[in-house]
């Protein structure tokens, strides 16, 4: 029997990057979501495995042909990578198990197979930029699933998305092509294109004007993928218009894949070489990081639509995980991490719920749901665990980072507590706005005219709420993420002078 | 002397904002594309003149001929690769173009902004 382990990081993307097109071969619809449903599995078996074997101290290293490192392609997965790896495939598998029912009502039976074959190429390509140790395959990885990505979310049936797809193309093109240039410009003073290498080389590059430039067009290039404030302007659109099981997904890790090249690109390859960079990076990155808390948690307050609701609450998130890592010191990141882990369930389960209610209300207006809880408790439920831990309740896992990040900026003297208090501040206004949909659907009565909604289908209900459960799960034996948040974080400031 | 050494850098920034300033000011879905298209074609030039050694040729090692110069291939290569990604995100961009004029009968996006109001 042959032994796989040291193929892992090459299976992760190649798995779903093969499967995709033998898809679309694949006439009958339920087959095709059947295929693409264990595709994805297997690939978060992969993840899992993977995250073993970085637990147990394992270095995965893998030379694409067995070329050299420097000059071929080389593909990494350490602490960071694994439990990204785990967050992407774990969104996909859940939220490709519960679209069974939701993309019925979205999507004709036989366009369907194209649009598995499509999230499947979202996936390899999520995947791809997580592992991959070479810049320029990070880029193409990235367009593999941005295109791939757009087609998912103008495959409904909502003529809106396709303004706003046509609005996030073009902002993420300009992102893609801000990061190519950054990548060029690197590649004129050094030479090469692995990160590794890269950081090596710069040490011997005695100008370093080419290199700054290099590294504020990466960040903002990066920047606009994750939708950092106030570069988010594709965001709300692109999540409120697509199907539901793709705002699932999404929301869970793609803006988070730019998160997690942003670190890596400042801390590995910038941060050890460019003197006062980590200054700049902090005076820059954490005005930006307080304003999108604090204007995405307000803009939620007054929303209507709960998906676009979520999706400002999503800014705000983005903002938490970029206060972390804004503080560049060793629990910042680590808190940081974690909050890409947290705020993937968290915002999962809601998103979840909501496609459960999507299906029953009839739409996804806060009148809508408007006593929806008597007769559909479960799903409500559901929503209210997600939406206490997106909150931070103690006992679910969105306690865990909050915990992590305050007591991180508590470490900062003065500006901590300012921090502290913005943190907190906005975790009330989390409160506020969890509040308006369960007082919708829990306190109001129903309109007469409107038959009451019945309980979601089952599938997609279990789903939901095994994403709930995951929630309280890790809130209350946190080891996991945290243990893997630690890790990656040691990683990160490895290099620091 | 300096200036003209760096022309092809100074073409490359040119076409760089024409790119980006249609991008943001442009109104019509169309003219945002083709901006977008000379935004990245801009890239592309970056890439190739980076490569590019002066009497430099094609790196293919030719017998009798002791000494040659070679243009560093590499760039070349990526931006290849770049000009597919480029070529398919601009049909990817004008499928959707299609598919906003069958819904709204526009690609004006103060058009497609009202309709959306109502």
């Amino acid at each position: 029997m042959t032994d796989w382990g040291p193929h892992l990081p090459a299976l992760q993307v190649i798995l779903p990057m093969l499967a995709a097109p033998l898809i679309i071969a694949l006439q009958r619809h339920r087959l095709a979501w059947v295929a693409a449903t264990i595709t994805s599995f297997c690939s978060f078996a992969i993840a899992v495995a993977l995250t073993r074997g970085v637990l147990d101290g394992q270095q995965y290293g893998y030379l694409m042909g067995s070329w050299p490192a420097p000059y071929g392609i080389e593909l990494q997965v350490d602490a960071f990578s694994a439990i990204m790896l785990l967050i992407i495939t774990s969104a996909s598998s859940l939220a490709l198990l519960g679209a069974r029912d939701s993309l019925d009502v979205d999507i004709e039976n036989h366009r369907q197979p194209l649009f598995y074959s499509a999230w499947l190429l979202v996936l390899a390509g999520l995947c791809g930029m997580t592992v991959a140790a070479d810049a320029f395959n990070i880029f193409v990885f990235m367009e593999i699933s941005s295109l791939a990505s757009y087609i998912l979310i103008s495959g409904g049936s909502d003529r809106r998305a396709l303004p706003a797809v046509f609005n996030y193309l073009i902002m993420g093109t300009l992102g893609a092509t801000f990061y190519l240039i950054g990548i060029g410009l690197i590649y004129l003073m050094t030479g090469t294109l692995n990160l590794a290498d890269m950081e090596q080389r710069i040490h011997e590059v005695s100008d370093l004007k080419p290199i700054l430039v290099a590294a504020g067009f990466i960040t903002i290039g990066l920047a606009l993928k994750a939708a950092v404030f106030p570069l988010h302007g594709w965001l709300p659109g692109a999540y409120t218009f697509a199907p539901h099981a793709v705002t699932v997904f999404l929301a869970a890790c793609s803006t988070k894949v730019a998160l997690y090249l942003l670190l890596r690109f400042d801390f590995f390859v910038f941060q050890p070489n460019l003197s006062g960079h980590d200054i700049q990076f902090t005076y820059f990155l954490m005005p930006l990081a307080v304003l999108a808390i604090i204007i995405g948690s307000l803009v939620a307050l007054f929303e209507q639509n709960l998906k676009r609701l979520l999706a400002y609450s999503s800014i705000a998130q983005i903002g938490y995980i970029l206060l972390g890592a804004s503080l560049v010191s060793s629990a910042g990141l680590t808190a940081s991490i974690v909050h890409f882990f947290n705020h993937a369930l968290a915002k999962g389960a809601l998103f979840l719920a909501i496609s459960c209610l999507a299906i029953r209300c009839g739409g996804t207006l806060i009148n809508d749901i408007n006593g929806a809880a008597r007769t559909m408790p479960w799903t409500f439920s559901a929503l209210v665990v997600g939406g206490l831990s997106l909150i931070g309740m103690p006992g679910t896992a969105g306690f865990i980072s909050k915990w992590y990040l305050i007591s991180a900026a508590l470490e900062h003297g003065g500006i901590g507590i300012a921090l502290t208090a913005v943190i907190l501040v906005s975790s009330l206004m989390a409160v506020v706005y969890i509040w308006r949909i369960v007082e919708a659907a829990y306190f109001r009565e129903r309109e007469i005219a409107t038959a009451a909604p019945q309980e979601a289908p089952l599938l997609l209900l279990s789903v939901t709420w095994t994403a709930a459960l995951l929630n309280i799960y890790f809130g209350l034996m946190p080891e996991l993420p945290v243990t893997l948040s630690m890790s990656a974080s040691e990683l990160l400031l490895e290099h620091m002078p | 002397m300096e200036l003209l050494g760096l022309f092809h850098y100074w073409v490359f920034a040119i076409l760089l904002m024409i790119g980006l300033y249609a991008v943001i000011a442009k109104r019509n879905l169309i003219k945002k594309l083709i901006g977008l298209s000379i935004f990245q074609a801009s890239v592309f030039l970056l890439y190739i003149t980076m490569g590019k050694v002066e009497g430099g040729t094609a790196p293919i090692i030719q017998t009798g001929s002791a000494e040659q110069l070679f243009s560093n291939p590499l760039p070349q290569v990526l931006i290849l690769t770049a000009i597919v990604v480029g070529i398919s995100t601009m049909s990817l961009g004008l499928g959707i173009v299609v598919r906003i004029k069958e819904e709204y009968d526009s690609i004006e996006e103060d058009e497609i902004q009202e309709a959306n109001k109502q």
